[in-house]
């Protein structure tokens, strides 16, 4: 056996506190072990050429790369084995960044671990075996949850490339928070003019099927070749003879607040589309509170429809779909205002959410676009504008939510051009305008007289103190640029609500295999370099379900996951982990607890034999069997016993040796 | 007069996908912990079989974490589980053997925990400098509690 073990210094990364020369010097006398060499890079071209020549020239025929994660490299420095002729399989990483120089302060200490766990990877390697992947066609279908403007992005690149998408939304209509907006920082573009042709393109793509109303309940499956199960709601309408004309939502007699495209300052009906563009044009019956589904009595859309295009009876349908690859886009819920009680918002009627605000200065919205007070008739002369509500603020969330100082400054903006001479205050912390032309926008602010408070809102209240004061709600806070108090009387207060991940993100997260953060935003293969990937193959997050971020980005990220499906698509196979179970047939006992500790059933007892075995398409390679297995008969490939046994002792073993011996009394 | 172990050998098997990556999330995160376990990647905390952490404490290590998704998180859906379901019965069995239960720690860290991770093993390592060195027991584990049982 000839071992090369590579040590790395990842330019001071590793070697400020693991001292790397030695190490590799230390590790030249492990048993083994051919060649042993320290590098500034291992993973530049000069290291893997480093690699592939020994390999090449020495004979090689095990390699060790102690540097960094394998979460980072493995693929790298397989890779290199690989063209120089070695089978993949049979090179080790030892983690001796994240894992060692990077946790540890003493340099003595870290190189220690560092020689323990290179002598672990050392003693491991010599058990590796060849591996050969397989592989297995990728469908070209794709599943795109959320119809937001990430969702819509993804799904028309990858439609607009040949492939079919199977678009999901949970509402009615595809458009996301976008579609509420009225203007987007800093061009002031009408929001729904810019989304409402991509909405349109998406639910008329002939390689789109749109599926709104509709949620995945399921997946199953591996990159290239998932199963997801749709739930598509009963929408009480027949799609095919609806012409979405209007006339019941007109005629429906009930009205209720809603919460979710008006964000609670506008009603509708039970019979309704969100909003006039809604894509698809066909409304649907809320069944919650139509009064036929609640009393049995009305049907009075069913008598107005034109086309009996009304179906009380329609139920849920569950469609199955395969698909290769999954882009997961499901957005942001706003923060609810109302977990902060100092700021009122609940309490007096004049203080208002930024999505409230956002669809007040609609045109399109419940006050068509007048900016007015709850009553709906008084024109507000002042307003407060509190920036970073539930942001920035670790009792609630810590993260900024990047867009808030943005459209508070939009809102700023629109209240001096719908009401001029308006008094309009911005309580900031920090005005964090990070983005093409964000800056410059605050210069025009500024130049526009919007006053600027610096200092987070203590309080919003109507305590009044004098007759001027009288019927005015009082933001209160220091200026920490003059280091005083401030009373502020305003007829409205706006609360420029922070982002926040989607109260159910952890099932959501759960349902395609991924994982969260600590706040609930899903997590990314890597924060820098691979921000669309998670650790699932085949499923891409894009938009805000992974951190706030302003619409530009947004946009750039769903056209990121969209090239990332399809070139796997383009590439048509996928390889299959090869690192999976075994059943040794010759001392399977056949008990069958195996069987019983598989996750995904991929584990067959053969009648004929009474033996276990491993249905190799179904195996993920998790090795729950081969703990379970009271024979010893499973193997799981990649990680056998001898494998970790061996590992753990090299560990073990360096430790004890360089233990320094104990001095006399 | 008990031993003073003062820097206790440990073992860590961490689950490649949340643990092992909360791991990795420590490091990037800077955050310093004592540098007495070594960690060995596992796919699942379900892949780690009683023999393999017996085996381990039989080589002389002084404490065992293993560490995996938490419930529900499992990339493998619930591989996990078993882990959940192994463990509190081989606390039984080290209680035959001889070995103190506080030696094996069985945790739940995900890949955003690296804070977690770092917390875990510093009062891990912290409790096990109450223990003697767990080589010198290995001789007298089986025996004495065979005897003592006779005895009892």
């Amino acid at each position: 056996m000839k071992i090369g073990v590579y040590t790395c210094h990842c330019g001071s990364n590793i070697a400020a506190k693991v001292d790397c020369e030695h190490v590799a010097e230390w590790a030249s006398d492990l048993e083994g072990v051919e060649i042993s060499r320290d590098y500034s890079f291992m993973c530049s071209s000069l290291g893997q050429e480093l690699i592939q020549e020994d390999i090449q020239k020495l004979g090689l025929d095990r390699v060790v790369v102690a540097s960094c994660s394998p979460h980072m490299h493995e693929p790298t420095f397989r890779g290199a084995c690989q063209r120089a002729g070695m089978n993949p399989y049979l090179c080790e990483m030892s983690n001796i960044r994240e894992h060692a120089s990077w946790v540890h302060e003493d340099r003595g200490e870290a190189t220690d671990k560092a020689k323990a766990l290179i002598a672990a990877s050392v003693s491991r390697v010599r058990y590796h075996e060849p591996l050969f992947p397989k592989q297995a066609p990728v469908n070209d279908a794709t599943l795109v949850v959320g119809g937001g403007v990430a969702g819509i992005q993804a799904a028309l690149e990858i439609a607009n490339a040949g492939y079919r998408v199977y678009l999901v939304e949970r509402e009615p209509s595809v458009g996301g928070h976008m579609a509420q907006l009225d203007k987007t920082f800093p061009t002031l573009d009408c929001s729904a003019c810019i989304l409402t042709p991509k909405m349109f393109e998406a639910g008329n793509h002939e390689n789109i099927t749109l599926l709104t109303y509709s949620e995945v309940e399921k997946v199953s499956g591996y990159i290239g070749n998932f199963t997801a199960k749709i739930r598509v709601r009963a929408r009480s309408i027949d799609e095919v003879l609806c012409t979405g004309c209007g006339l019941c939502e007109e005629k429906c007699p009930v009205r209720i607040v809603d919460d979710v495209f008006e964000a609670g300052l506008g009603r509708r009906k039970a019979v309704y589309r969100p909003f006039p563009q809604a894509v698809p044009k066909y409304p649907v019956i809320d069944r919650e509170h139509c009064t036929y589904f609640l009393k049995g009595k009305c049907r009075l859309c069913e008598k107005v429809c034109p086309t009996q295009a009304i179906d009380y009876e329609q139920q849920d349908r569950v469609l199955e779909v395969e698909v290769g690859n999954i882009i997961v886009a499901t957005g942001y819920d706003a923060f609810d205002a109302r977990r902060i009680p100092q700021y009122g918002y609940g309490r007096y009627p004049n203080v208002f959410s930024a999505l409230e605000f956002e669809r007040m200065t609609n045109a399109a919205g419940p006050t068509t676009g007048k900016v007015l007070l709850r009553d709906g008739v008084s024109v507000p002369k002042s307003v407060a504008i509190i920036h970073c509500v539930g942001s920035r603020d670790v009792r609630y969330r810590e993260h900024c939510s990047r867009v808030c100082c943005m459209y508070s400054l939009k809102f700023a903006h629109l209240v001096l051009e719908k009401l001029p001479g308006a008094d309009v205050y911005n309580f900031y912390i920090d005005i964090r305008t990070p983005g093409k032309d964000y800056e410059e926008f605050y210069h025009r602010l500024l130049e526009e007289g919007t006053k600027f408070i610096r200092g987070r809102a203590a309080s919003v209240s109507d305590a009044t103190l004098g007759e001027e004061e009288e019927g005015k709600l009082i933001v209160t806070g220091e200026d920490t640029l003059i280091g005083e108090q401030r009373r502020v009387p305003v007829d409205m207060v706006v609360l420029s609500t922070g982002l926040e991940p989607r109260h159910d993100s952890h099932n959501v997260a759960r349902t395609f295999s991924i994982s969260c953060s600590r706040e609930g935003f899903f997590k990314e293969k890597h924060p820098k370099l691979d921000p669309i990937a998670t650790m699932t193959d085949g499923v891409f997050i894009a938009g805000c379900a992974q951190g706030p971020r302003d619409i530009p980005d947004t946009v750039a990220q769903g056209s990121a996951a969209a090239a990332r499906v399809l070139s796997i698509i383009g590439k048509g196979q996928v390889e299959i982990e090869a690192a999976i179970a075994e059943v040794n047939a010759l001392t399977c006992v056949g008990c069958q607890m195996c069987i019983g500790s598989c996750p995904y059933n991929a584990i067959d007892f053969l009648e004929d034999r009474m033996v276990a075995e491993v249905n190799e398409a179904l195996c993920k390679g998790c090795g729950t069997c081969v703990a379970a297995c009271l024979s010893k008969s499973i193997t799981l490939h990649h990680f056998t016993d001898e494998q970790l046994v061996a590992q753990m002792m090299g560990a073990m073993d360096t430790l004890f040796a360089l233990e320094p011996v104990p001095m006399e009394a | 007069m008990t031993e003073i172990n003062k820097e206790p050998k440990i073992i860590g098997f961490l689950c490649n996908w949340c643990s092992y990556a909360g791991a990795d999330g420590a490091g990037m995160a800077r955050r310093k912990y004592p540098p007495n376990i070594k960690i060995i990647r596992v796919p699942c905390s379900g892949r780690v079989s009683p023999e393999l952490v017996m085996r381990t404490f039989m080589q002389g290590a002084d404490g065992v974490m293993v560490l995996g998704c938490h419930i529900g998180d499992c990339h493998y859906s619930d591989g996990n589980h078993r882990t959940a379901k192994r463990f509190p019965v081989f606390h039984r069995f080290m209680d035959y053997m001889g070995i103190d239960r506080g030696r094996l720690r069985i945790q739940w860290v995900s890949a955003s925990e690296g804070l977690l991770f770092a917390e875990v093993v510093t009062e891990f390592t912290e409790s096990l400098r109450n223990l003697p060195p767990m080589r010198g027991q290995l001789k007298s584990l089986q025996r004495h509690t065979i005897a003592e049982e006779i005895q009892g």
